[in-house]
């Protein structure tokens, strides 16, 4: 997240907006952004109800055996196609900020 | 035999730079991709302490007249090394204990809409990131990041 807050003038440059949604609710979120300086839009899904529509749950995974996301990145076109994904095999190594811009300019 | 035999400091350095070992991939290097996707200063800094306390434990047990350390060698290499172990289970074992996601959005399928809060508790819908601009001009895409939560 801090990586593509660092680059995140590249992807605006590009057109992309950025979204990140965790279960984590909004106060939350904005401790992390006020703390971190995140300035791209962090959603709240406190009850993993879109997580489970992605079918990106990683259940009890949690604080305390909450249901919580596993790291997975979607870049969408203007339609809403998805045209690129990474669902990682390892929730140590995720998308690089290099291999998500490189993956946007399939998309211009 | 000498009345005083001398503090064998290897060995606390050595137990010493494998907590941080330990503790500064969670706090410092997973911050960043290139130390995170693998954990090579880590690894690195496990290394380093595994030579600090094998020198303090043989220099212990080969000149324990000089040498502190016949007890706490081998006491503090054990401990180091079973800290290595849950490190390497965190990382190489428990990492991969991921959900297989198998009707998650494929390339080439609409991404299911969706309305969620965001940091300041305002709804914010799928169709409204493809569509309020984006440095003045309508968005070409949509990047959507699934994070595990910042706890």
């Amino acid at each position: 997240m801090r990586g593509i807050e660092k680059h995140l003038s590249e992807f605006q440059a590009r057109g992309i907006r950025v979204a990140a949604i965790s279960v984590d609710p909004p106060e939350v979120s904005r401790n992390l952004a006020t703390k971190r300086g995140y300035t791209y839009t962090i959603l709240s899904d406190p009850k993993a109800e879109v997580i489970r529509r992605y079918d990106l749950v990683h259940a009890g995974a949690g604080e305390g055996g909450q249901d919580i996301a596993r790291p997975a990145e979607f870049l969408l076109d203007s339609r809403g196609i998805v045209r690129w994904v990474n669902l990682t095999e390892d929730f140590w190594v995720r998308a690089t900020p290099e291999q998500l811009l490189e993956a946007a300019k399939q998309i211009q | 035999m000498p009345a005083k035999r001398r503090w064998n400091w290897l060995l606390w350095a050595g137990f010493m730079l494998t907590l941080v070992a330990f503790a500064s991939y969670i706090v410092v290097f997973v911050n960043f991709p290139i130390t995170r996707n693998f954990p090579w200063v880590n690894l690195l800094l496990f290394a380093g302490a595994a030579a600090l306390l094998i020198v303090g434990w043989r220099r212990a047990s080969k000149q324990p007249e000089l040498y502190r350390g016949k007890i706490a060698g081998p006491v503090l290499a054990v401990v180091s090394a079973l800290i290595f172990g849950l490190f390497i289970v965190q990382i190489f074992v428990l990492g991969r204990q991921l959900p297989v996601s198998a009707a998650a959005p494929q390339v080439g399928s609409k991404a299911p809409d969706f309305t969620l809060q965001d940091s300041t508790s305002k709804p914010v819908s799928l169709s409204d990131l493809l569509n309020s601009p984006v440095s003045g001009s309508q968005p070409k895409g949509v990047l959507l990041v699934f994070y595990r939560g910042y706890w």
